[in-house]
């Protein structure tokens, strides 16, 4: 597969750079790297990442470091939804280990591994902002609160009836 | 009913708009800057109002707009601190989704202020839903001729944009912030040069608290003078509060700074009280980082008089008796809630939030993680209090950044006011030896 960002990527990613002052083009490194996270399956390989060096005009290893620093860039392949479950205090105090519990149950997998059909991959992630409306998890964009367990059921459910990689990003890529 | 300068629109349909805003008297602070006063007389009233910095130390606002390096020929930056990570806290997360314009408002009039052409916005990588609502009220700004070239026909021009993060608590702070907004791993830096002097691309650099920013706007339509009268003494104004965890009514609360605790825990108009009944056991005020208080001492100063929602009152007494009221993040613990746990989330996320520069936070952290880990599971030893108290000790004032004194307060705090909490643990481990 050619490593290539689709052409309303790239214009975006033009977009992005020009933000920034004129030699300061790898201020756009974060977002380029949740760009490619969106054109390429979720995660960053090292191909990508090289891919992201060229655009930017940077060293690859300035890119890995970048990669390799912050939570939200997969640097191994993931599900099609990452399900992202607060733990810290607040959720925590609202339940959440009943909903990791439930998780692993349900999906029959433990924090940080993918389903055998590559559907979800179950994670847990420090607070998310969303402390007044717990528990909660994440998936790409959307924020799920004051979670129970039928709520994660139903989500589950509809997440995979509709079967698509989930996103954070989808409306930037767009608009 | 207190007084609501950042909410009181809240409620009102279509507020996301620029045009429902500007009916409700948005922009009017732009329009009032950029015709009628001089770019220091914004600093100035900023100073007046007594404003103390949001996002968590409570510096003077307006002193620290005026540290910006004049002389320096370099272009200047507003860089808006919207990563908001500190556990507890989601007021800017609010703020920003439910009246984006009010950000926006402050950005270009504190721009203004400070003589900076183009602006950043930092926000957190999980808030994208945000960047994007962000990015559409900047658009319609633009649009409508409050951004961009030749403001309202004066001639100031300013660009302003969004710089989304990826996932790091320690962003937060803000020189680690520039080097993310560098296209950077967000590793703080030594101060001095502090950012007023050489901060993003080494250009003179304000950061400032969503709120912060947000705030400058009823200061300047209503004047410092009059915003000062709002408060208790040096805390002035209003205060967003995120209010979590064992309460009826968790939510983001615009307070006039002053309101006692109790009434903000048990009053309708606020939390509504302890959850199913219970009794209030704990309270962390202001963030994952202030130190946990007893109910005796978060109700009462050690002085026995009535604990305030001041920056003041609440640091009464110092670490021994009193706390912060940092980001102003508000966690309820109920009688049933176990300390030495709650501690644990807080262990594992500044072990997992340390960028790894200095030692002692990079292996402390690690250290009270273990050990908080084994008091949870039931083999913690007698020797593992004293073993953790002296692990924080040696990490508070020995670091680069303030992110290892916020690990350490906790757990200092925590083993002071509910040490019986920790034997107890230690007790019930020897039990479990035993079976
Ligand atoms: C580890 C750490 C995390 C921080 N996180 C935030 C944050 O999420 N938001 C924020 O406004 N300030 C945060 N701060 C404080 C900033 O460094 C800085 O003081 C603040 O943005 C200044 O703005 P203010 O004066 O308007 O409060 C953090 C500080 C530290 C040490
Ligand atoms: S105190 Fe911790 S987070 Fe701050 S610079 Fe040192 S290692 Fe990094
Ligand atoms: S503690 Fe879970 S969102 Fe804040």
């Amino acid at each position: 597969m050619e490593i290539k960002f689709s052409e309303t990527a790239l214009a975006k990613a033009n977009q992005i750079i020009g933000r920034y002052p004129q030699g300061k083009q790898k201020s756009a490194m974060l977002t380029m790297l949740h760009l490619a996270q969106s054109e390429f399956d979720g995660w960053l390989s090292t191909e990508v990442m090289d891919y992201v060096a060229s655009l930017l005009s940077v060293k690859p290893i300035e890119v890995y470091e970048v990669a390799t620093f912050y939570s939200m860039y997969n640097t191994k392949p993931v599900g099609k939804c990452l399900l992202e479950v607060c733990q810290t205090s607040s959720c925590w105090l609202r339940g959440s280990n009943e909903i990791v519990d439930h998780l692993k149950k349900k999906l029959n997998i433990e924090v940080g591994e993918t389903t055998a059909d590559g559907m979800f991959t179950l994670k847990t992630v420090e607070c998310l902002g969303s402390c007044g409306t717990a528990p909660m998890l994440q998936c790409g964009a959307d924020f799920h609160e004051n979670l129970t367990i039928d709520k994660v059921d139903e989500l589950l459910d509809k997440l995979r009836t509709k079967n698509e990689r989930s996103s954070y990003l989808k409306s930037l890529v767009n608009s | 009913m207190g007084r609501k300068l950042l909410l009181e629109h809240i409620n009102e349909p279509g507020i996301q708009t620029f045009e429902v805003y500007r009916k409700k008297g948005g922009y009017a602070s732009v329009e009032k800057a950029l015709k009628t006063m001089k770019p220091d007389d914004v600093t100035e009233e900023v100073k007046k109002s007594g404003l103390r910095g949001r996002g968590g130390a409570g510096f003077p606002t307006g002193m620290k707009w005026s540290f910006i390096d004049k002389k320096s020929e370099k272009p200047r930056y507003l860089v808006c601190n919207a990563d908001e990570s500190e556990p507890g806290t989601f007021k800017d997360r609010y703020l920003m989704e439910k009246i984006p314009h009010a950000l926006i408002e402050g950005m270009i009039t504190s721009s203004y202020a400070l003589g900076a052409k183009t602006s950043y916005i930092y926000i957190r990588g999980e808030y994208m839903y945000v960047a994007m609502i962000l990015e559409k009220a900047i658009e319609e700004a633009y649009a409508k001729g409050f951004l961009g070239k030749n403001i309202l026909g004066t001639d100031y021009s300013l660009d302003l944009y969004v710089h989304a993060g990826a996932g790091a608590y320690i962003c937060g702070e803000e020189t680690a912030l520039l080097e993310s907004l560098e296209g950077k791993r967000g590793n703080p830096r030594l101060k001095p040069p502090f950012p007023a002097v050489a901060g993003l691309y080494a250009c003179p650099t304000v950061v400032n608290n969503v709120e912060t920013i947000a705030a400058v706007v009823p200061i300047v339509n209503m004047g410092g003078d009059e915003y000062s009268k709002i408060g208790v003494g040096k805390s002035t104004g209003t205060k967003l509060i995120s209010a979590s965890g064992h309460i009826n009514k968790p939510g983001v609360y615009e307070i006039e700074l002053g309101v006692p605790v109790e009434e903000f825990i048990y009053s309708e108009e606020y939390c509504g009280g302890i959850w199913k009944g219970r009794k209030l056991k704990a309270v962390i005020a202001g963030g994952s980082s202030v130190p946990i208080l007893p109910t005796d001492l978060i109700l009462k100063t050690a002085k026995g008089e009535p604990r305030l929602m001041t920056y003041e009152s609440l640091a009464d007494g110092g670490f021994a008796t009193g706390t912060m009221l940092g980001s102003g993040g508000f966690i309820v613990l109920d009688e049933t809630a176990s300390v030495v746990e709650n501690l644990y989330t807080f262990a594992r996320f500044y072990h997992h939030e340390s960028c790894g520069q200095c030692s002692p936070c990079r292996e402390g952290t690690g250290w009270m993680e273990k050990i908080l880990h084994r008091f949870r599971d039931g083999h913690a030893k007698k020797e593992d209090i004293d073993l953790l108290w002296d692990v924080q000790r040696k990490i508070e004032g020995n670091t680069i950044c303030p992110l290892g004194d916020a690990a350490a307060w906790p757990v200092a705090s925590a083993i002071r006011h509910f040490r019986k909490e920790f034997e107890e643990a230690v007790m019930n481990s020897l039990e479990l030896a035993h079976v």
